[in-house]
């Protein structure tokens, strides 16, 4: 029973907002545009980092780190998508996943390691700010079935609401005309360029904001641990993809609740696996895990090509997977 | 709106400045010692005892040590951070490595999250041989970049042939690269076959993975119809799930794909493993039959026929659903063999293919999509852009500048080298 309570303690963990908030950028690109960015990790990275060094390395107060962070997203996703959008689906989809290695490489690499620790990563010296500004009382604190620590149980809040404002946020830009158009070029580009609309320039625009959301989640993932080169890997991104597929591409909520279940079976199988470890099913933690990722891998095909429109997504509105 | 190129470059400019602004914070020295200890390790991560370590501040020597029986030496104290050459002298040790002299650059940053004494683990088949000049090295550069170009063109050339007649990007093409190094592991190094058998059975192994792939996954799919993104998501996905596989039984490790040595071969200034050579010219000799094959085969010319026009080659007679089935088994097979000799070329890891993948990429797109030619030229810029950068950037950073290229290119010319327009669209 233990088991299934600390599973379900994952629908509200900062993890799980994080990845929520990020999947919600990715839904702004795949979900709404069409377009397959098969990078988001890298935006996530330049949200850690960027927020991480601006803060050690160059003093910078919260929300100036917070601004320069996401005008460095939206710096790069600039640069992936001038060149890149007037191309075939698949060149974007090439470049994010590209370029998202090369900023993994070079964020783990002993070349820069004086600003971003290398392979190390970096300690946890900036969410200050957070920790100062909390106003639950100190000690650990419960809530319904789970207990939490003070400085946890605040960041969740202050994730949940960023989340929740972003989702509104993206509700409010899909029912506008912009958004409109933004569905018209997923469905049909041609059509939207015969009423003369520019759309390159909407899908650049898609990109930078999907982009920016997912340089918000880097700054808010990284606020209850350390910074590590390693979690920016293409399984981050492809992770947000199942969520994503699973909840329902192009629905303001999809993201958000595929990433609670996402999390929440991901706690319950890391469970079994500890329970495996114990009864020598498995040499170590980390060999059991790969299994699970192996499923998240499986489902993930499942999923795209059975139910595309995963939870709360409506089939005849979605027609990425029509011919 | 198209913007004018000048605008696209005013704003990739722009992008790029945001990217690369990194200035340079002031220093702040910690007190404390500094210095190297470590272990040294051959290719099957056995220790290295007896050798000699020798560190130098540029031309100054400033300490040395022995390896004991566990390959481990001391902390041997250099004066600050900075950037040393270690040099390892193996000629009084034991092993099979018959007394080469090593030279590994190592660098100490003033960083909050690394020590001050750095723990270096070095394998004698990653270090550099100690060469004289700056052009030796880059002799010796270029000739593996050309070996690892020619590796990622025969990868290349499959991932290419599918696209040409499944219309989709594979993403899971690395992965047939990885199963092809960890059958040629398994084949070399646990059953001990010699290095050629090994790699031939690999390759059949690996033709028999493509079209397993293709019976239970591409083929039902085909026949349900369904999109470009659909096939592109499930083949991450597929990719993601047999590389967890992969890591699974094979764990995080990197290992020698086998302790047989051909010795090595001197060619003026450039030291090469006699291995190099075999891969490059199983590697050349593969990759001209199947431009033969293409150009001349029954088959070959109806692959060139459905890339150009799937409907109009099945109108022609030509059997659409029987083409793609030999064509997954022959990208399976030119996959595995590719990554049998990357094992030899680097080592036998899970990514191994996946990071080739991105590799592929580049020479793909900077040779043009859709041209054979094409993708050989790029593959082999790429493998030799890759090599030859490391004599500049640090080796952990080595795939950058080839996927750096892909970047570039794509700002630059899209269609590549040798590429049409209209193929990009």
């Amino acid at each position: 029973m233990d088991i299934i309570w600390n599973s379900l303690r994952e629908l509200i963990t900062p993890t799980t907002a994080a990845y929520a908030l990020a999947a919600i950028g990715l839904n702004v690109h795949f979900g709404f545009t069409g377009l397959l960015n098969f990078g988001q990790a890298g935006f996530v990275a330049i949200g850690a980092y960027g927020f991480a060094i601006s803060v050690m390395t160059f003093g910078f107060s919260t929300p100036l780190a917070i601004a320069v962070t996401l005008v460095l997203a939206a710096g790069y996703a600039l640069l992936l998508g001038i060149p890149t959008l007037r191309l075939r689906a698949d060149y974007l989809a090439i470049v994010t996943i590209a370029a998202a290695e090369i900023i993994r490489f070079a964020l783990n690499s002993s070349a820069f390691a004086r600003w971003t620790g290398g392979a190390n990563g970096l300690y946890n010296e900036y969410s200050g700010w957070l920790k100062d500004s909390n106003p639950y009382p100190e000690g650990v604190l419960t809530l319904g079935p789970w207990t939490f620590g003070s400085n946890d149980l605040w960041i969740a809040t202050v994730d949940w609401i960023v989340v929740l404002l972003t989702a509104g946020a993206i509700y409010l830009l899909v029912g506008s005309p912009w958004g409109r158009v933004l569905k018209g070029i997923r469905e049909d580009e041609h059509a939207m360029l015969s009423l003369g609309k520019n759309v390159n320039l909407y899908k650049l625009q898609a990109l930078v904001i999907g982009g920016v959301i997912g340089a918000a989640a880097g700054i808010l993932y990284v606020q209850p641990t350390s910074v590590q080169p390693f979690d920016f890997g293409t399984r981050m991104t492809f992770n947000m993809y199942t969520m994503l597929i699973l909840g329902g591409a192009a629905t303001v909520f999809g993201p958000i609740l595929g990433s609670m279940i996402f999390w929440v079976v991901m706690r319950f199988t890391d469970e079994l696996v500890n329970i495996g470890v114990e009864h020598g099913l498995f040499e170590n933690v980390t060999q059991g895990s790969q299994l699970r990722f192996f499923l998240v891998g499986v489902a993930l095909v499942l999923l795209v090509v059975f139910r595309p429109q995963g939870i709360l997504g409506n089939r005849t509105e979605l027609s990425f997977d029509a011919r | 709106m198209i913007p004018s190129k000048a605008i696209r470059w005013l704003l990739a400019v722009l992008a790029l400045a945001c990217v690369i602004m990194l200035p340079s914070p002031a220093s702040a020295a910690p007190a404390g010692e500094w210095g190297f200890r470590g272990l040294l390790r051959d290719g099957g991560k056995q220790p290295v005892s007896g050798a000699v370590v020798e560190i130098r501040d540029g031309d100054q020597v400033v300490g040395t040590d022995t390896t004991d029986e566990k390959g481990r030496w001391g902390v041997i104290p250099v004066s600050g951070p900075g950037t040393y050459t270690l040099t390892i002298d193996t000629t009084a040790a034991g092993g099979h490595f018959a007394g080469d002299e090593y030279e590994v650059e190592k660098e100490l940053v003033d960083s909050p999250t690394t020590l001050p004494v750095l723990n270096v683990v070095v394998s004698t088949t990653e270090s550099s041989q100690q060469v004289a000049s700056f052009t030796d090295r880059l002799a010796q550069r270029a000739v593996s970049g050309f070996n690892l170009g020619l590796l990622i063109a025969i990868a290349a050339i499959g991932l290419s042939l599918v696209f040409g007649t499944s219309r989709f990007t594979n993403f899971a093409h690395g992965e047939s690269v990885t199963f092809g190094g960890l059958m040629g592991f398994v084949f070399a190094h646990v059953a001990g076959l010699p290095l050629l058998v090994a790699a031939a059975l690999a390759t059949i192994l690996g033709g028999v993975f493509g079209w397993a792939q293709d019976v239970t996954l591409w083929r039902p799919l085909r026949r349900k119809g369904v999109s470009l993104i659909t096939l592109m998501i499930a083949s991450i996905g597929i990719s993601m799930a047999i590389r967890s596989l992969m890591q699974f039984f094979f764990g995080n490790a990197s290992r020698g794909m086998t302790e047989e040595s051909w010795g090595t071969v001197t060619i003026g200034p450039v030291v090469m493993p006699a291995t190099s050579y075999a891969s490059m010219g199983i590697s050349i000799l593969v990759l001209t039959a199947v431009g033969l094959w293409l150009k001349y085969g029954r088959i070959g010319t109806a692959t060139r026929a459905i890339a150009n026009n799937a409907a109009l080659a099945a109108t022609s007679g030509v059997g659409v659903d029987k083409v793609t089935r030999i064509v997954w088994v022959l990208a399976g097979a030119l996959a595995a063999l590719s990554g049998v000799l990357l094992g030899v070329f680097n080592q036998v890891s899970f990514d191994m293919g996946f990071n080739l993948l991105l590799l592929m990429f580049a020479g793909v797109i900077l040779g043009g999509l859709g041209t054979s030619f094409g993708t050989l030229a790029g593959s082999i810029i790429v493998g030799v852009c890759t090599e030859v950068l490391v004599l500049w950037i640090p080796a952990d950073m080595k795939y950058v500048g080839g996927l750096a290229v892909l970047v570039i290119v794509l700002l630059v010319r899209p269609q590549g080298i040798f590429g049409r327009r209209e193929r990009i669209g």
